[in-house]
Parts: structure tokens; C-alpha cells; sequence
């Protein structure tokens, strides 16, 4: 009997920590905290859990909230698996004082599986630099937001990189570009916008796709030194990144015709390959330093208090965790601008915030009281258009740090929009949705 | 003292043969089901629908299928995995290619397919056994992810390969909301369970035992080995298709192919280990102690550090989750190799003796 006790003892404890939450306060803000601070992926969550969070500690600690609202939040280790991400995003949703205020699922997968349950509970899916792309057409997906810039849009800009480094568009035809890609549906997004690409352009395309999680890649750098590409674009999470960059090293392919995409492009993934990734490029949405208003904001009014999130204070200021803070900047204007039409000063419900995040205008007169000149783009969303921005910059990697060396660089919009609302209209007729209204281009 | 069969005669073959035929585990039965139907869609939140109950139920079904090949046939299977995708996928295409299908048809035609694809990855086992077959039933885990990531049609040629699940509509009604998608979902598995029940008594299910304990003895007293051990790998792969299926149209909506990465094979194995190799209700218990202890033991610490307001790195309590749990099954596994469907027999047998257990 004593086992049998033993896990009924078990079963009791767990069964506690259920009916547990902390009471609900007004004047509250809450945004769950969906990242994975485990597993292969962890240098990327966490990074990212940690400038959101600091963020948020900063605006309530030097702002008192937004108008008086504090930020509250609550983690929940996804796990970067479909089916965590899902139970987390369940367990938050309700939370007091007026549910999720608005979730950033930090997965491909994981936003994919919440594009229903999100616009079904009227919580906004914010997806700031991955997840699906078509979802930029509002009026087919009201509560998902691939804000900033999406994946088809980067690789339009990686191409007027490539041909702005070429000499012109021109310059392209007979070109050769090799993708390497994750084998996953985040390594496939770009394919369809690639080929077109290479259709207008006239440059030759290989994709070669690489098994997850990554760590071998062999036979692909063998392929591509039989193509004699020039160039790759690099398109890795995780392990993958340093693993390809090393391969192109071994084979002598020039890591200064090796394009990153942004999620191949953190200190966490250049570090581990060492001297070989001296030259490397990679795109961003965000820039890396701490020179910024903002960092110093948060170091002065987090981390000098000690509460900050994170224990290697190295870290502040690195790709991820300043696009973390990129990440709570979004938030906290969304909700901003959701108080200023629905009432200051009030805990904003996720459909108030659907509102916001649809009239954001973060413009550059608003970065700068931010204290985020240059540190991200200006951000101008509509019912229409959920994706916003759509600009990056390129860095490259000098050994020890990451240097810009382009200006913002615009997406290929005319070539974007007409695919994804061709995406979205068959999503629409698939699933039975009449898709809302929206004034063009407002 | 409750549990006793003293008293209750059998006068018929029939009330010899019945799936319980102790009265006290109809009764119990009848009210598991009656919880599971009535009390539970009255008192769960939606949170426990969508994250508990939903995923529990379909990997319980998926735990169910391995069960039979794994624990009643006696050949090692890591497709699991795949099976489930050919069903999801396969269900997804029927919904969308045939004109005016019921979903339980196209559930059904997710199963079909599976079940096929089972046939054809379970031809190895003819010639190989035990780790061999598990290593050839891992090529099939990569290779139907790999055609379903490369034939766009799979997919509908989605950019990304990622489907989205119909709408599940059945007479008219719409299962749109997690209750109602956590009754579908129950009803296929308690009838699916119940069919596996049965057919584990049957004459079949006799022969795969024989298989599983011997199968040149088998041979001998003349059950046909081809036929068994492929019907085994079909109607294993059959259960996995249909939870497949349900894990796309009841649980996630949307789903890419890698949300059936190996990963959800080794699971579904261990599900049958702990659970308890051979026993059907030892894969309700795997896929319960599996899916549900790491998200308890997860609001557990969340409660505790709320209560006591403890600071600690949510790294470190994410890590310490994952290697308590690891403890876990290591505990339950050396107290109790056979898995949890053992220990519920044990405790039911101590009842029968109780008060004097010797």
C-alpha cells in the first residue's frame, strides 16, 4: 500500500498547483511569457524571454505601467514543440485581470497552430519575424500579425542585397544562389518567393535541404562546392548555423558570400564556429549594441536594482535579447495605442489590443522618444496590412561583434503582397472564411 | 471487502465470456465512462479540454495502436510517428479532394491509408525481429516525412507544406468548440478501445500472442505467420492513422509535418513501457503519466515559487522538471518493471484479499 499512497501523495500535490493563481489585481496588463529556456533552441528563447521581460520591468519601473497599467506576465516553457506551445497558450489565455493580452508564440509551429484558437478567443497572435507570412493580409486573418517583416519579404531584400552588391539587377542573370535550408516548414517559406526571383531575374536557384536539427551537413557542402555557387543564403536555426558556416569554411566557400537569415544571425550563432565565421552576413529586423537610450534605460532602472532577467549580463545588448526588446517595445505600444482609443489607464482586453496592434504608427519621431532610433524601423500597420515595416539590415560579423553595413533595406513589396493574398484567399476558401473589409492602403 | 467476486455465479457461456466479468468492474467501467461523457464537459475549463484532456485521449488511441503490435504481437515499431502523419495528412486530402465526405469517412480513410502503409513497412518483419525490425520501421519514420515534405500535392501545395484542418462537421452539428471536440474525440477512442478489447480475445488476437511468445511454435500449430504479423502492423497502423488524424482536426488545427518529427515515436513507445506492454489499459495509463505528469509537475513549481515567492532561473526549474520527471519514470520503472497496468492489478488483487493482504 505504501506505493499506492505514495502517488496518490503525487497526484494530490500536482492537482494543487492547479487551482493555484496569483489574485488578480486591476490596473494590470498580463502577457504570458510562451518561451523555452530548454532544449536546442534555449540560446534563442531565452535571449528573447529576457529583453521582452526586462522591457517590461523597465516601463514599470520608470514609466509606472502604461498610463498607470504595469506589465504583468507569467512564463510557460514551450519547448519550441507544437504541442507545449499549445498547452501554455491554453493555461494563459484566462489569466486575470483580462486574459492574454497578446502572445508571441517564438515558433513557426506553434503559430500555426494558434492562427484558429487565437482568432476564435479574440487573442492577437503576434508574430514578429517568422510564423506565416500570408497571415500579413488583415482581412483574412484579423488576430495574426507577422508584424515588422516576414520571411518573403526578407528574401526579396536579401536579393537587392546580393544585386546591389553584384553592381545591379542586371548583373544577376547567370548567376548561381544556393539555398540551404532547414527542412521544416520555416526553411520552406521562401522557396515560392525565391523562384520568382530567379525567374525575373534570371539567376540560377538550388535549394538544399537540410535535415533537422542540423549537425550534419556534409553531402549539401559537398553539392554546393560541385555548383560553384555565388552565393548561399543561409536559412538555419539552431545548431545548424554554426555547423554550415564551419562546412562552408572547410570547402572554402567565402563566408562573405554566405547571407544569413535573421535567425541565423545572433552571437549564439557565430560564436561556436569560431574564426571561420569572421566576414559571415546576416540580415536582421534589429541591430545588436547597448549604445541605445533604451538598453542604457533598461540597465539603469532593471539591472541596477538587480532584477533583471538575465544571469550573463554579457548578453544584454546581443541580437536575440535586444530583439526581445524589440518584441516588448511592439507590445507596449499596442497597448498603448489601444488605451488611447478605448480609455487610459484601463487593463486593455485582447480584442482592445487587436485594435491597437492595428493602428500602431510607430514612427520615427516615436522611436526616438523610445530611446530606439535605428535600433528598429518605423512600424505602420492597417486592417489591411498586418505586416508593417518589412525592412532589414545587413550586418556581418567581424570576429568579436556584429556591424551594420547597410541602411534599412525595403522589401519588394510589389512582388510580395499580390503572393500573399493569393496565399491568404486560398487559406480563406479552404477554410470557409469571408474575408472583412478593409480600406486599401489605410 | 468491495471487491470481491464471491457470490457472483456464471450460469451461462455467455456471462463466462464477457469482456468484465467481475460486476464490480462493469459498474466501475460504466462510471468511468459516465465521468468521462457527463461529469467532465460540466465541470473542465477549456483549458483542461484543450491541453490536458484532448492530447491525453489521442495519444492514449495512438498508445493503443502501438500497443497491439508492440505489446500484443510482439514486434518493435518506431514509425508511430509516420503512421499518425499518413492518417493526418491522408484525412486532410479525403476532406478536401472528395466532394461532401463525412469526416469520420475521411477519418476512416486516414486509417485505411496508415494501415496500408503499415502492410508495406511491415514486410521486414517477416524476415527480421526485435531491434532489426525497429531500426527498418525507422526508415519508414523518415521517409514518409520526407514525401510529404517533397510531393506538394500532399499538402495541397501549400508554400511551407503546413495543412490546416477542415472544419469537422457531422449531421449538421459543428464541433467547434473544445468540449465538443473533447466528446468527439472521446467517443472514437472508448469505441476504438472497446474494439481492441474485443479483438485481443478473439481468435486473432490469441494468434498474435502466440506470434509474440513464439513464433516458430506458432507456425507449428498452424497460424499463418505472413498473414498475422501483417494484420498486426495494419491494424496498429489503422489506430495510429485515426490518432493522427484527430491529433490535426481536434488538437492543433493546423499542422506542418514536423509536428510528427521521431520524437512522438519514442514517446508513444514509452508510453507502452510505462504504461505496460500487452494491456489496454496500461496504454490509457502511459499516455496519462507521459502527457500529463510534465505539465503537474510544471504548475506544481509554478505554484509553489507563486506561493512562497521563491526567485529562481526559470532555466534551472525547466531543467529540474525535465530530470524529475526523468526520475519518475525511472522510479516507476524499477518499482515496477511491467508498467502501471501491473501495479493497478497488484492493488486489485491486494483488494480481494483485504483486510488480510499476505
Amino acid at each position: 500500500m505504501k506505493r499506492t499512497t505514495l502517488a496518490l501523495a503525487c497526484i494530490a500535490l500536482a492537482a494543487a498547483g492547479y487551482t493555484g493563481t496569483a489574485a488578480a489585481q486591476a490596473k494590470e496588463q498580463f502577457v504570458p511569457a510562451n518561451f523555452y529556456w530548454v532544449g536546442p533552441y534555449a540560446p534563442g528563447g531565452s535571449g528573447i524571454a529576457g529583453g521582452m521581460i526586462d522591457y517590461f520591468k523597465m516601463i514599470n519601473n520608470k514609466d509606472g505601467g502604461i498610463n498607470g497599467v504595469k506589465f504583468t506576465w507569467e512564463k510557460c516553457e514551450t519547448e519550441y514543440n507544437n504541442g507545449k506551445g499549445v498547452e501554455c497558450y491554453e493555461r494563459s489565455k484566462k489569466h486575470p485581470p483580462t486574459g492574454a493580452t497578446l502572445i508571441h508564440p517564438l515558433s513557426t509551429g506553434i503559430t500555426y497552430s494558434l492562427i484558429e484558437k487565437g482568432t476564435a478567443d479574440k487573442i492577437p497572435i503576434v508574430s514578429i519575424g517568422y510564423g506565416r507570412t500570408s497571415a500579413a493580409d488583415g482581412r483574412v486573418f484579423p488576430y495574426v500579425f507577422p508584424l515588422i517583416t516576414t520571411y518573403w519579404s526578407q528574401a526579396t531584400a536579401m536579393i537587392k542585397f546580393i544585386a546591389s552588391k553584384e553592381g545591379g539587377t542586371a548583373k544577376l542573370k547567370g548567376k548561381k544562389i544556393v539555398l540551404v535550408y532547414h527542412d521544416s516548414a520555416y526553411g520552406k517559406e521562401p522557396h515560392a518567393v525565391l523562384k520568382k526571383e530567379a525567374e525575373r531575374y534570371g539567376f540560377e536557384l538550388t535549394l538544399l535541404a537540410v535535415p533537422h536539427p542540423g549537425n550534419e551537413q556534409q553531402s549539401q557542402w559537398l553539392q554546393i562546392r560541385q555548383i560553384k555557387p555565388n552565393w548561399v543564403i543561409l536559412w538555419g536555426w539552431g545548431v545548424m548555423n554554426p555547423t554550415a558556416i564551419k562546412a562552408a569554411a572547410k570547402i572554402g566557400f567565402p563566408r562573405d558570400h554566405m547571407i544569413g537569415v535573421w535567425w541565423s544571425g545572433a552571437e549564439e550563432d557565430v560564436i561556436p564556429a569560431g574564426s571561420a565565421a569572421k566576414g559571415y552576413i546576416a540580415a536582421g529586423f534589429n541591430v545588436s549594441g547597448q549604445n541605445f537610450p533604451v538598453i542604457q534605460d533598461i540597465k539603469k532602472y532593471v539591472y541596477a536594482k538587480n532584477e533583471g532577467e538575465m544571469e550573463d549580463k554579457s548578453r544584454i545588448g546581443s541580437i536575440y535579447y535586444n530583439r526581445g526588446v524589440v518584441f516588448g517595445i511592439v507590445t507596449a505600444e499596442a497597448v498603448r495605442k489601444a488605451q488611447e482609443h478605448f480609455g487610459k489607464g484601463k487593463s486593455m482586453t485582447g480584442e482592445q489590443v487587436q485594435w491597437g496592434l492595428e493602428h500602431l504608427n510607430i514612427s520615427a519621431a516615436e522611436l526616438k522618444k523610445l530611446g530606439a532610433t535605428g535600433f528598429m524601423q518605423p512600424l505602420k500597420t492597417s486592417c489591411y496590412d498586418h505586416e508593417g515595416g518589412g525592412q532589414v539590415k545587413f550586418q556581418q560579423w567581424d570576429g568579436t561583434k556584429w556591424k551594420v553595413i547597410t541602411d534599412w533595406i525595403t522589401a519588394d513589396k510589389a512582388l510580395v503582397r499580390p503572393m500573399i493574398e493569393e496565399d491568404a484567399a486560398k487559406y480563406a476558401k479552404e477554410k470557409g472564411i469571408t474575408p472583412r473589409d478593409c480600406p486599401k492602403g489605410g | 471487502m468491495l471487491y470481491r467476486e464471491a457470490g457472483q455465479f456464471r450460469s451461462t457461456y455467455a456471462e463466462d465470456m464477457q469482456i468484465f466479468p467481475i460486476r464490480q468492474d462493469r459498474i466501475a467501467l460504466m462510471l468511468l465512462l459516465a465521468v468521462g461523457f457527463v461529469v467532465v464537459p460540466m465541470v473542465a475549463t477549456q483549458y483542461w479540454f484543450s491541453a490536458l484532456l484532448i492530447p491525453f485521449l489521442i495519444f492514449s488511441l495512438a498508445t493503443l495502436g502501438l500497443n497491439i503490435l508492440t505489446g500484443y504481437a510482439g514486434q518493435i515499431s518506431l514509425g508511430t510517428a509516420a503512421f499518425m502523419a499518413v492518417g493526418a495528412f491522408m484525412a486532410y486530402n479525403a476532406q478536401l479532394r472528395i466532394p461532401g465526405i463525412p469526416i469520420l469517412a475521411s477519418f476512416a480513410i486516414g486509417g485505411l491509408c496508415a494501415a496500408a502503409v503499415g502492410i508495406v513497412f511491415g514486410l521486414p518483419s517477416l524476415r527480421i525481429k526485435g531491434f532489426y525490425l525497429a531500426v527498418a520501421t525507422l526508415a519508414c519514420q523518415f521517409l514518409v516525412l520526407w514525401t510529404i515534405n517533397r510531393v506538394p500535392w500532399l499538402t495541397n501545395h501549400s508554400a511551407s507544406g503546413v495543412i490546416a484542418a477542415q472544419k469537422i462537421e457531422i449531421l449538421g452539428y459543428t464541433f467547434d468548440t473544445p468540449a465538443s471536440k473533447y466528446l468527439l474525440t472521446l467517443s472514437i477512442v472508448a469505441l476504438m478501445a472497446l474494439a481492441a478489447k474485443n479483438l485481443m480475445r478473439s481468435e486473432t488476437g490469441r494468434a498474435f500472442m502466440a506470434v509474440r511468445d513464439m513464433d516458430v511454435a506458432a507456425e507449428v500449430i498452424g497460424i499463418p505467420m505472413m498473414k498475422t504479423k501483417l494484420l498486426a502492423f495494419a491494424i496498429s497502423s489503422f489506430y495510429c492513422g485515426v490518432a493522427g488524424a484527430l491529433y490535426a482536426y481536434c488538437y492543433l488545427g493546423t499542422v506542418e509535418p514536423e509536428a510528427f518529427v521521431l520524437d512522438i515515436s519514442f514517446r508513444v513507445l514509452f508510453m507502452v513501457i510505462i504504461g505496460g506492454v500487452g494491456s489496454i489499459l496500461g496504454s490509457f495509463l502511459g499516455a496519462g503519466f507521459i502527457t500529463l505528469v510534465p505539465i503537474f509537475l510544471n504548475l506544481g513549481t509554478t505554484f509553489i515559487s507563486d506561493r512562497f515567492d521563491i526567485e529562481i532561473s526559470h532555466a534551472l526549474v525547466s531543467n529540474m522538471e525535465l530530470i524529475t520527471f526523468g526520475g519518475l519514470i525511472i522510479f516507476f520503472l524499477i518499482v515496477e518493471p511491467n508498467g502501471l497496468a501491473r501495479l493497478w492489478q497488484i492493488a486489485k488483487e491486494k483488494l480481494r484479499l483485504w483486510p488480510f493482504p499476505h
